[in-house]
């Protein structure tokens, strides 16, 4: 990936700014998911393909600096998010995996729909991004 | 959760913490906290004998997995309090036992403990549960922690080939019984045992009776250690001695004979039933006892002798299967045998336990179990010989210990089966008192071996490892001190085991016999006068301490000289020709090209979707209903047509990566026209990042060559590939016309409804995915992390140069 990395300027400056509107269209799909085309899946790939645009313009060590993450630790963390979510259901006396959603009003957003499939969903955004970008990361460092 | 769940799992609850307890505690012995566990569980599981005693049971449910009838019940009564208070009683001898037999600084007790405390909540489990998938579950978990435990030692040789051997062997039983279980399930819809036995009628009369029964059979047979399964049982001896004493004698190997009680009312009553058990078990019986006499080495003797008395058990479980056939609970002349097996049971545990223990203080203290070594260590172990000589006078049928009560019991049981006057029991029915006989002698003999051998004769320090020889410390005579007191008392005072355990338990093999209110009344007592019985066992004697006497003479013999046990060739040459029969087959499949892999994968799903689909006749092609092609749609699709038959004629990969990147967003493209917007979005990104993924590999990847490739080869590929693309197409075709043949009314429909109503949102892709089937995407994620990880490992883990796997 040594030929890939070409130390351009256009390319750096308009990759930081695509790189932030990917990061926020992908947020935006991550949490429309529920009543609007998106979710964890589409999501997490959006995110996994934006930080992937980075590494296409930086290199190893300024990213690895900017998002100080351990994708594989990552998977960890989502796995653990989806379980616990199931397992929750389970205290209340419900069948594992149970979910729930109810309206709220807040301040500023008026009513807002917030259901455990969220958390859920945010188990699987994480795995998603978490095992794209360490499968493409373990290729694209093998420099052997 | 109940009180008795907590009791059952606690095992496993300890198990967790012991690690932490070794790792922090380390001034203290390991074993000191996990004694307390057996204790209370003995103390907790004592409070049930009133209730059994009354004819009583207890149940307390809790649902698992309902809707495939799999709930977690435990079933209290005479059989299986019986069972749970010899794992938790002998447990906690074994644990205070392995507290002086196992040091402290040397063993890693961290391991041991978890494995023991493993197997006892399993075995608990096994002998408490009612629902068979439960029990099967438990029985997996025994062979498990059975094999961690002959593997204990794992840096010999043969404590691994013995753990294998034991896996191999009950595992392949256990998976026998889960399909027996399975067929039980088909004929009467539960898997729980008491609604079995409350409708025994379907089993009976259902033509998967005989196939369910041999399938349970060899779960119970591998599990006990019967002929020819017996193998394992001797190598298992490599574990550590608390553990043979444990697993190896007193319990797990009864759960085989737990099953077999356990289902008895189910099968009870048949001849198939009857022969199989009893033949069975009388061939273990003759085969472990004279095995036993050839062994040389303590251990090894006291596990033929364990399979051997197992045989003997079992044996009497078949012959009393026949009070089913009469159903008569009165007639002693059916219920002896059940009554003999389950006395001999608890003596078994009894003797056996003591005597493997006495067994591990004489390899603890001189270093070796050889009896060509040992010798003369009556004065140097007084207290050790004592016990071992009641454990053996006991196992031997000598009174007044409780081994002479069952074996007499025992062989009245097995007279009795000359009365029957069923099965054809008038011709053949002699052969089994004469077999008990035999091999009784043979039993009297090995006995006599291991005492004499061990504790008379000439002391011989010139070939033993250690310097000084000289009597355990208090704590490890203990244990074997208690077994060896219950031998004297059980043997003085049979009756107080006759109302508390042994007519519950009968009570509980044989129910439905006995009129209601009714119980068995059981008094054991010596002295029955001179009666056939009593003049067997004065033979016993005789013949028996005749051969000792002409030892000499015989053991140069070829018969004594081999050990081996000529099933140990068919396993380890089965063994061997399985390990090369995978090689051959794997050499010829695995041939490290994606491109066959593929082909493989294809021709399997064309052949089988294609078999299954001709074989119900279901090819259906219906062009009615469709709506009509918009010119655009045809577009689409020629483009897409091409792109994916240019790729193969493309030797530039990068223009093969673009035009296969075409294909993809194409397929993005029709999902968009049939208003599928999570799916465009998805396969858009799918195919990005695997664009991105190409470029970064791209410099990694040799050029395209151009192959010289036999043009049979390419006829085949080309072949598949055509027959994979009209499969589906077929298959798709063949669904619609389905669809509009029949009433048939799309699962959709419910999602469309219940997607705002039940899960609030109104992206029905997304619902389905977190919501109505959140379970499958759970574990797809599972799937996909593990991907991750793999792709991870091998990239990063990769072997280099000549390194062998």
């Amino acid at each position: 990936m040594k030929q890939l990395r070409p130390n351009d300027m256009m390319l750096q400056v308009s990759m930081r700014l695509i790189t932030l509107i990917i990061f926020a269209f992908s947020f935006y799909l991550f949490l429309a998911g529920h009543n609007n085309p998106g979710g964890g899946f589409i999501g997490g790939l959006m995110t996994a393909s934006a930080i992937l645009v980075l590494y296409l313009a930086f290199d190893m060590k300024t990213i690895t600096k900017a998002i100080p993450f351990n994708f594989t630790t990552m998977i960890g963390v989502g796995l653990l998010f989806a379980v616990f979510t199931g397992i929750a259901s389970m205290l209340y006396g419900f069948p594992f995996l149970t979910q729930f959603f109810d309206y709220f009003q807040f301040p500023v957003f008026g009513e807002v729909e917030l259901t455990t499939a969220l958390p859920f969903d945010l188990g699987v955004y994480l795995v998603v991004v978490g095992a794209a970008l360490t499968i493409i990361l373990a290729i694209a460092e093998d420099d052997k | 959760m109940t009180a008795l769940h907590w009791a059952t799992i606690s095992p496993f609850l300890l198990a967790i913490l012991i690690p932490f307890l070794y790792k922090y505690v380390r001034r203290i012995h390991t074993g000191w906290f996990v004694l307390i566990v057996p204790l209370v569980l003995f103390i907790y599981f004592l409070s049930f004998l009133p209730v059994t005693a009354n004819g009583d049971a207890v149940m307390r449910s809790v649902p698992w997995v309902p809707s495939l009838g799999i709930s977690f019940d435990l079933y209290i009564d005479g059989l299986s309090l019986l069972f749970a208070l010899l794992i938790s009683g002998i447990g906690t001898l074994v644990v205070l036992y392995s507290v002086y037999y196992l040091s402290k600084h040397k063993e890693k007790l961290n391991n041991f403990y978890v494995y023991l405390l493993l197997f006892m909540g399993a075995m608990l489990g096994v002998v408490l549960s009612d629902n068979l998938i439960v029990l099967y579950v438990f029985w997996e978990i025994t062979s498990i922690s059975s094999a961690l435990l002959i593997s204990y030692w794992f840096h010999r040789e043969k404590s691994t080939y013995g753990a294998q051997k034991s896996m191999y062997i009950t595992v392949f039983g256990g998976l026998s019984m889960l399909g027996g279980f399975s067929l039980l399930y088909v004929m009467t819809g539960t898997f729980s045992v008491r609604v079995i036995i409350a409708n025994v009628d379907l089993v009976a009369t259902s033509s998967l009776f005989l196939p369910a029964m041999i399938l349970i059979l060899l779960g119970a047979f591998t599990k006990s250690a019967q002929f020819p399964f017996h193998i394992w049982l001797p190598d298992a001896m490599e574990a550590p001695t608390p553990v043979s004493a444990y697993l190896h004698s007193a319990t797990m190997v009864k759960a085989g004979i737990y099953l077999v009680a356990r289902v008895t009312p189910i099968f009870g009553g048949a001849a198939e039933w009857f022969w199989i058990i009893s033949l069975v078990g009388l061939t273990t019986l003759i085969w472990g006892s004279i095995s036993a006499v050839r062994q040389k080495d303590l251990k090894s003797i006291l596990a033929f002798s364990t399979v051997s008395q197992l045989g003997m058990i079992m044996s009497l479980l078949g012959v009393g299967s026949v009070a089913y056939y009469f159903n008569d609970g009165d007639n002693a002349l059916y219920t002896t045998a059940i009554l003999a097996a389950v006395f001999h049971l608890i003596n078994h545990a009894t003797f056996k336990g003591s005597l493997f223990m006495t067994a591990g203080i004489i390899d603890h203290e001189t270093g070796t179990r050889d009896i060509r070594k040992l010798g003369g260590l009556m004065t140097l172990m007084p207290i050790t010989a004592t016990v071992s000589l009641i454990g053996l006078a006991a196992m031997a049928g000598l009174p007044p210990f409780n081994g002479f009560l069952s074996k007499e019991l025992f062989f009245t049981a097995m007279v009795n089966v000359t009365e029957y006057g069923i099965f054809s029991v008038e011709t053949w029915g002699i052969v089994l008192p004469v077999l008990a006989w035999i091999a009784s002698i043979f039993t009297f003999l090995y006995c006599a071996i291991l005492f004499f051998k061990t504790f008379t004769g000439k002391f011989q320090p010139e070939k033993l490892a250690v310097k000084e020889v000289h009597e355990a410390p208090f704590g490890m005579l203990l244990s074997p001190i208690i077994l060896g007191s219950l031998v004297v008392i059980f043997g003085l005072f049979p009756n107080i085991l006759a109302y508390t355990l042994v007519e519950p338990a009968m009570a509980a093999i044989l129910p439905g016999i006995l009129e209601p209110g009714e119980q068995f009344y059981v008094n054991i007592y010596h002295w029955h006068g001179f009666i056939l019985e009593l003049w067997m066992t004065i033979g016993v004697i005789a013949i028996g301490t005749l051969l000792f006497l002409t030892m000499k003479k015989w053991s140069q013999s070829a018969f004594y000289r081999s050990e081996q046990d000529i099933f140990n060739h068919i396993y380890d040459s089965g063994y061997n020709g399985l390990i090369k029969g995978s090689q051959v087959l794997t050499r010829v499949q695995m041939t490290g090209m994606l491109r066959d892999y593929f082909l493989y994968m294809c021709t399997f799903i064309v052949l089988i979707i294609g078999y299954t689909m001709i074989r119900y006749d279901a090819f259906a092609i219906n062009t009615d209903n469709l709506s009509p092609i918009d010119p655009y749609m045809w577009i689409v699709a020629i483009l897409l047509v091409v792109s994916v038959v240019a790729v193969p004629f493309i030797n530039n990969r990068i223009t093969a990566i673009i035009v296969a990147g075409v294909a993809g967003f194409l397929v993005a493209l029709i999902f968009t026209i049939f208003r599928a917007p999570d799916l465009a979005l998805t396969q858009l990104l799918v195919e990005t990042v695997s664009v991105i993924l190409f470029m970064l590999v791209f410099y990694h990847l040799p050029d395209l060559r151009k192959e010289k490739i036999k043009p049979s080869f390419k006829l085949i590929n080309l072949i598949v590939s055509i027959a994979v693309g009209v499969m589906i197409t077929l298959v798709s075709l063949s669904a619609f016309a389905l669809g509009s043949e029949t009433n048939f009314t799309s699962i959709a429909a419910y999602f469309i409804e219940n997607s705002k109503v039940l899960a609030g949102g109104y992206n029905i892709v997304n619902v389905i995915l977190v919501d109505f089937r959140g379970l499958d995407t759970m574990l797809e994620i599972l799937v996909l992390g593990i991907a991750a990880l793999g792709v991870v490992s091998l990239i990063k883990l990769r072997l280099k140069g000549s390194e062998d796997v």
